[in-house]
């Protein structure tokens, strides 16, 4: 296993190319235009084209964006393959579906509580009735739970495939523990039946378009912040542990502490993302957070292509369309469809739409 | 001048194997040191051990004032011993220059890594200087051949400014003139660093040594200058003389 | 006590499945470096084919299925080697994902072919009863564990095919040049660990209904076995695996079932802080 990892360091030489010329200030701007174009569609044009279902939809396939960017960073950038961002996702949505449904009960019991034949409210709600605590636990507990994981795994050099096998498993666990807690999790029902946030009635559109909008920001600011991450000293930090985790050492850092950091903060995209599923998609359940849904996600990233954070993006949006068309036309040609597809990007692309995207303009050049 | 290294009886096992059987070494400040011996003398196990990188049975080093053993590798490096590797290993994605940045900025605050790089620190304009890849510095390092590589890596090393620095065969696979170019870099470097060179190639040994330790089947064989070490009976059986009890054997 | 005792049987069997759905794993990853997510998928292929024995075999369906079974998750396996998982050799992660669409068009194939509820496959009539607290079925699924590790460790310490399979499990490169075709030792581990999952699945239809997603409830924890028992190691394999069957059933049964599969994930953690690569290493010199 190890052995393998680092032989990809050192690749075959290219012929020596020409020096890079200095970039123009056509080639400089062109990221900064796309992204303006693409801020500019989604936050007016698709709010005025889109009918209130179809803008839903959108809100829900740039929430799992939201996860994806996280993806796309652990693995794409760091080499960690997370095949458990459910678990994060999870947490981040639970602790709002929490807090929405104490709201809810106004003092009382959840419903559904009430209907499993609890009579106090546990312990462990009892904090999330506060927005402050609820929203504070969105991230922080997505973001302990990584820290706390990553430290134990990666210093002790667990890696590579053992390290996504760890991460699936805990995903698998997780489910199983959220089902079997009926009278504090819900059960394989979940948490459902929000009516309102902040005040605000879910049921209305003005109140989804909020919503959507809001998640249009958080994610085009992510997306930057993720970027000047990328970018900067730390970026290149990781893009070295990923090529050569044992040469870095050599280098006076400690990967662990790398891995450790960049796998939180992932997590904390991803629990972001939960908490904004909740009051948009108005559900979070076992079902959406187990085994497969972590692989879709991974799958998308990989589709839209994984070492850039904009195909990611694209992956996740794309990948959530498709789903949709697919299981609205024919359910079990989904699964072909998804699987077929995954195999042919691994084979075929391995850098994606993106990837494929960009060699086009290459050889068109 | 105190010692700036000094093992005292390391012993390294591997599953039974002894690899390395009690040697002592002792460097001082701002020595050049060869480390020759034949295939499997312990050459790269003693470096090893120094570095890190596995655990002896037995013994200590010390580094100044610090106990080396038991620590992690990039504690070491933290404490001023820098290595680079017999197949170098350079980071191909990132750019010869952004190589020699990640290479002198691990005293940085991690939380100050989050900046953007903006132009060229010294430690790294040195390294480019030192190495004579100045021209190459905006380049993948993937782009490099074998021999610039090797430069990089010595560069790499240059920018952690280490208090010791430690080359593990540096001139392996190089060309005769990448051989001459990689000997004029170490005299340079070993004129204000202290250095142990592991290496098993005699003529460059001849050109560059000074003081040699010759190792041979995990033991200390003699230490001397190149003239002392040349003359040594023990060295020329070492390594002449297993090759003609060899050839004996095959043909009794 | 009377609980300790009890649960030994249910522990030990899951134990045995898990042993030889993860032999398959554990030789594919440490000769080849591949993860094989659609192993899982070999195990629901042999379950299937008990299952369609019966309208021939009736009865005896398990027994007659056990050498048919081996052969069809062997070929699977086989052909998936050849056609796809073969270009992606040392580059584990691709595997997974390549191998998961893999493993989701047959779990969608395996609905559109057989439905998808589960079916149930009946035991053997001798099967029934048992001895004190141990169960014949149990027994059985034991002893086919037990037959398939001997003949494993047979096959790779006195045969020299499986002597050649230990050569480019150590070192590929020099197997290579020593003149072995490590390309027919790769078809070999491939079709003999994914039978071995075959297998696995006719006896998982001696005590359980047999679905499409049949495989991913073993697949993860077959994982773990790899992870704790070490890479291509058969006796840590089967150290782990006993463990592994033994502390699920207990964690079920002192706590409950929710919380089993958490205590089993942070007791592997634990362990792995102590044995970060597993059990048995075979330990290199090589940076990595």
């Amino acid at each position: 296993m190890s052995g393998t990892d680092m032989s990809v360091v050192t690749e075959v030489p290219d012929p020596v190319r020409m020096p890079p010329e200095r970039p123009s200030w056509r080639t400089r701007l062109r990221g900064p235009a796309v992204f303006a174009a693409v801020a500019v569609l989604a936050l007016v044009v698709a709010p005025l084209l889109l009918e209130p279902f179809r803008l839903g939809l959108l809100a829900k396939y740039l929430v799992y964006a939201i996860v994806a960017l996280g993806i796309a960073l652990a693995w794409g950038q760091g080499g960690m393959l997370v095949l458990g961002q459910g678990v994060f996702f999870g947490l981040g949505g639970y602790a709002m579906g929490m807090y929405l449904k104490l709201t809810e009960a106004q003092g009382g019991l959840p419903d559904f509580m009430v209907w499993s034949g609890v009579e106090t409210l546990p312990a462990l709600w009892t904090p999330f009735a506060n927005p402050f605590f609820a929203l504070a636990m969105v991230v922080v507990g997505p973001v302990a739970l990584a820290l706390v994981l990553g430290t134990l795994v990666f210093r002790q050099r667990v890696r590579g495939a053992y390290f996504a096998i760890l991460t699936q498993a805990l995903a698998a666990a997780f489910v199983i523990l959220l089902i079997g807690q009926q009278g504090l999790t819900g059960g394989t029902n979940g948490l459902t039946n929000f009516f309102e946030l902040f005040g605000q009635d879910l049921a209305l559109d003005s109140t989804q378009r909020g919503l959507y909008l809001a998640v249009v920001v958080v994610l085009g600011l992510l997306y930057l912040g993720t970027r000047q991450l990328v970018n900067s000293r730390f970026g290149r930090l990781l893009v070295a542990v990923r090529d050569g985790e044992d040469r870095v050492r050599f280098l006076g850092y400690d990967p662990a502490t790398v891995k450790t950091v960049t796998f939180a903060i992932s997590a904390g995209m991803a629990g972001l993302a939960g908490a904004f599923f909740v009051p948009v998609v108005g559900i979070i359940s076992p079902a959406l957070l187990g085994v497969v849904p972590s692989l879709e996600l991974v799958v998308a990233v990989a589709v839209g292509g994984r070492y850039a954070l904009a195909g990611a993006v694209l992956g996740a949006v794309v990948m959530g369309y498709a789903k949709t068309i697919f299981s609205e036309q024919f359910a079990g040609g989904w699964l072909y469809l998804q699987g077929a597809l995954f195999i042919l990007v691994m084979t075929l692309a391995p850098k994606g739409l993106l990837g494929l995207l960009r060699r086009r303009k290459e050889v068109a050049r | 001048m105190s010692a700036l290294l000094s093992v005292r009886g390391l012993s390294v096992v591997f599953d039974g194997f002894t690899a390395i059987d009690g040697v002592d070494l002792t460097v001082e400040q701002g020595e050049l040191r060869f480390l020759i011996g034949p295939n499997g003398a312990g050459k790269t196990t003693l470096i090893d051990v120094i570095t890190g990188l596995t655990r002896p049975a037995a013994g200590t080093v010390r580094f100044g004032e610090q106990d080396l053993v038991g620590r992690r590798e990039h504690e070491i490096v933290r404490l001023g011993v820098g290595r680079t590797f017999q197949t170098s290993v350079v980071f191909g994605e990132l750019t010869v220059a952004e190589n020699l940045d990640l290479a002198a900025s691990f005293r940085r605050p991690l939380w100050s890594l989050a900046r953007r790089r903006r132009g060229i620190s010294e430690a790294v304009a040195e390294a480019l200087a030192t190495t004579g890849l100045a021209e190459l510095a905006e380049r993948p390092a993937r782009v490099l051949s074998h021999g610039q590589r090797q430069w990089l890596e010595i560069g790499m090393l240059l920018a952690q400014r280490p208090r010791l620095l430690l080359l593990d065969e540096p001139v392996a696979g190089m060309s005769l003139e990448e051989r001459s170019r990689t000997g004029e870099l170490l005299t340079e470097i070993a004129r204000d660093h202290t250095v142990i060179v592991v290496e098993h190639d005699m003529d460059f040994l001849r050109r560059y040594a000074s003081q040699v330790t010759v190792l041979h089947e995990g033991r200390v064989l003699t230490e001397g200058s190149v003239a002392e070490i040349r003359a040594d009976p023990r060295v020329q059986e070492v390594y002449l003389g297993r090759a003609r009890r060899e050839a004996k054997d095959v043909v009794g | 006590m009377e609980a300790i005792v009890n649960q030994l049987p249910i522990g030990l069997s899951i134990g045995a499945v898990l042993l030889l759905i993860a032999l398959g794993l554990t030789f594919t990853f440490g000769q080849m470096g591949v993860i094989n997510m659609a192993h899982g998928e070999f195990i629901m292929a042999g379950a299937y084919t008990a299952y369609l024995l019966q309208g021939w075999a009736g009865g005896q369906a398990v027994l007659v299925a056990l050498p048919v079974a081996f052969a069809v998750a062997g070929l699977m396996g086989l052909i998936l080697e050849r056609t796809a998982i073969r270009h992606f050799y040392g580059r584990p992660l691709d595997t997974l994902l390549l191998t998961w669409g893999v493993s989701l068009v047959l779990q969608q194939l395996a609905r559109d072919l057989f439905g998808a509820p589960n079916v149930q496959v009946q035991a053997p009539g001798w099967l029934q009863g048992g001895i004190g607290i141990m169960p014949y079925n149990r027994m059985f699924i034991l002893a086919l564990a037990i037959g398939s590790v001997v003949a494993i460790w047979a096959y790779m310490n006195r045969s020299g095919q499986g002597r050649r399979m230990q050569a480019v499990m150590q070192n590929r490169r020099l197997a290579a040049t020593s003149g072995i075709d490590t390309g027919r030792v790769d078809m070999r581990t491939f079709f003999i660990g994914s039978g071995l999952a075959g297998v696995a699945g006719v006896a998982l239809t001696l005590i359980g209904p047999v679905g499409p997603a049949l495989g991913t409830y073993y697949i993860v924890d077959a994982f773990l076995v790899v992870v704790a028992g070490g890479l291509g190691q058969l006796r840590g394999a089967v150290i782990a695996a006993a463990a592994l069957g033994l502390l699920n059933s207990y964690a079920e049964f002192w706590s409950d079932a929710s919380l089993a599969k958490v205590i089993v994930f942070g007791v592997i953690v634990a362990f792995l802080q102590f044995r970060p690569q597993g059990l048995f290493v075979v330990r290199s010199r090589a940076l990595t």
